[in-house]
């Protein structure tokens, strides 16, 4: 058995993942073509490399089928429900930073928090006949934060990109999206709610609690960690 | 989702049998207390639950969907198809007993079932609310004797009453109505109506302008600026408004606080109704309660009332709440649970109303008590 490492597949995320291992003695890299979503590990012995989508990591991670992945904390907390409980977090790889947030149109001059949401979405409500629309992915973690804040009439519309466009195109009132600077929001005459911060993401690893782990995966994941620790 | 459900004590565990036999025996025992038998269809349109329970149903029920159709949802419950058929076309007075699974996503307690047997008793009368309230509660009661469970009673129409007839603005009255089922929301509106939130320097910003509002925003969204314009009047005019009273903040946070048995608890709230009188025909119809659950040999002076019962789990309703719990389970959700729910009538009846009163039994918990205790 080999410990296996999930690492999102592209772009700079993976990049920035194998330069943080690369740091702690570690060197990942992709083996065969560009195009092939296969990896080779230096520096630890009966570790392997597997390639995959960010947004599968955390999936493989709670099957079990991955011991170890790099991914957002908003993916995770997404796609789990009680993570805490499948994952644990290893390591905060600092970067990959971005905040989901609730932003809606600049335009709405009466509207700066959660309190002045609810009562906007209340009016809308009754207004139009149907709940304030919010575009977003990430329905569980939105849900969450605005159930617990006590925010009613609204309701999640699905976006899986150019989310920041539902607004101009009327099928969405507002939407809870990842921002790093917010440059795409305000490009788009939203803004930021004072209280409207969901979550904070960053690139993280993570360790699976639900997959098996054999005497030579422990061993390998101990001397990963040892690796880890050396250089904190 | 590979979450563990070890220790799962559902309809599917080993004990089915025993699960089905009991909820046959309630159906049995609610049909000869006058109860006729219903049955509502497995599947049931995702609009009405949405629309009355707003996005959070999405987490308890499961959603499915076909072209034609669109979103349906696994009922999570038999009330609101009950209510929507009993309208539609019940006689009445009416009671009606019924007997089905019910489907309820369980993400945040893999070790309860997400499927199981729920056995119900509902009364359509309008001729005695607190006769109706006793006879449902005493049923129950009569269903879950001998098992170590703790009666919890409340009566959300008290803070209803007590709501309503503060001394402020209908416009803040009707936020906080609103969100009598969301304490925390509640909690920060009574603060904010009460002058005891600060307010935002944005906020007095746009509260020293007047008159329509030119900003430099562009015009976006279905949200228009007459509808802006309208809510930035509307917090001119609660700016405006003076904060909510001390003496009547302090009486409705007492109120929210009581916590008794039935005697003690009347006998403190008629004291704080000195301050707020507006909540004594509340209370007038919760003696009548009393007497008709006593009528009905209900050991009332020692049953626990709480005033804020309810307002978390319940949100239909609008009167008497009642649970049983496992009083050395305090994981386990409720026994038994129900409650007066009149409003649900009016806003699934659309045009008519009835008052109601009802509740539902969990079955494989029973069993499983019984089990335990054997």
């Amino acid at each position: 058995m080999t410990l296996k490492l999930g690492v999102p597949s592209k772009g700079r995320l993976m990049e920035k993942t194998f330069d943080w291992f690369a740091k702690r003695g570690v060197t990942l890299s992709r083996t065969g073509s560009d195009r092939e979503y296969a990896g080779a590990v230096e520096g630890v012995s009966n570790m392997e490399l597997v390639l995959l989508s960010a947004g599968e990591i955390p999936r493989e991670l709670a099957a079990g089928r991955i011991h170890l992945g790099v991914t957002g904390t908003d993916l995770v907390q997404e796609k789990l429900p009680r993570f805490e409980q499948q994952v644990e977090e290893l390591a905060e790889l600092g970067f990959g930073h971005a905040d989901l947030v609730l932003a809606v149109p600049q335009c709405w001059i009466d509207v700066d928090t959660l309190d002045d949401l609810d009562a906007a979405a209340s009016a809308f409500r009754a207004q139009h006949g149907h709940r304030l629309r919010i575009a977003t992915k990430y329905h569980r973690l939105v849900r969450e934060f605005l159930t617990d804040a006590g925010v009613a009439d609204y309701q999640l519309v699905d976006s899986q990109g150019a989310t920041e466009g539902t607004v101009k195109n009327e099928t969405a009132e507002m939407v809870a999206d990842i921002t790093s600077t917010g440059e795409t929001l305000r490009a788009n005459h939203l803004k930021l709610l004072a209280d409207g911060l969901v979550l904070k993401s960053q690139a993280t690893l993570w360790r699976s609690r639900v997959a098996k782990y054999g005497t030579e995966d422990k061993a390998a994941l101990n001397t990963l960690l040892d690796l880890l620790e050396a250089r904190k | 989702m590979a979450v563990k459900t070890q220790g799962r004590v559902g309809d599917l565990a080993d004990n089915l049998g025993a699960v089905q036999a009991r909820a046959a025996q309630l159906r049995v025992r609610f049909e000869a207390a006058g109860a006729q038998v219903v049955d509502v269809p497995l599947l049931q349109p995702a609009d009405t639950l949405l629309d009355l329970y707003g996005e959070d149903i999405r987490a308890r029920a499961y959603v499915t969907s076909d072209a034609l159709r669109g979103e349906q949802m696994l009922r999570p419950d038999f009330t609101v198809p009950v209510v929507e058929a009993h309208m539609r076309h019940g006689a009445e007075p009416a009671r009606y007993t019924y007997s089905g699974k019910v489907f309820r996503r369980q993400e945040h307690y893999p070790e309860r079932p997400n499927e199981y047997l729920q056995v119900g008793y509902e009364v359509f009368d309008r001729e005695d609310a607190a006769a109706a309230d006793a006879e449902v509660f005493a049923l129950f009661a009569l269903q879950v004797r001998g098992l170590p469970l703790r009666a919890a009673t409340g009566d959300i129409g008290i803070l209803m009453a007590a709501v309503q007839g503060l001394n402020t603005t209908e416009k803040r009255k009707a936020a906080l109505m609103r969100h009598i089922w969301r304490p925390r929301r509640f909690r920060a509106l009574l603060d904010r109506f009460a002058g005891r939130t600060p307010v935002p320097e944005t906020r007095k910003k746009l509260l020293e302008t007047e008159g329509d509002l030119t900003g430099s925003a562009p015009q976006l969204g279905k949200r228009r600026a007459a509808e802006v314009q309208a809510r930035v009047e509307a917090l001119r005019a609660d700016a405006k408004a003076p904060p909510i009273a001390e003496h009547e903040l302090l009486a409705l946070e007492a109120l929210m606080a009581v916590r008794e048995t039935v005697p003690y608890a009347i006998e403190q709230m008629r004291d704080i109704a000195v301050d707020l009188p507006q909540i004594n025909p509340a209370l007038d119809r919760l003696d009548a309660r009393t007497a008709a659950m006593k009528a009905r040999g209900v050991d009332v002076e020692n049953l626990d009332f709480e005033a804020s019962y309810g307002r978390t789990s319940m949100e239909y309703y609008d009167g008497f709440v009642f649970g049983f719990y496992a009083e050395a389970r305090p994981d386990l959700p409720p026994i038994a649970s129900g409650g007066r729910y009149d409003a649900l009538t009016r806003q699934l009846g659309q045009g008519e109303e009835i008052p109601a009163v009802g509740g539902v039994l969990r079955p494989y918990l029973m069993v499983q008590l019984e089990e335990a205790r054997a």
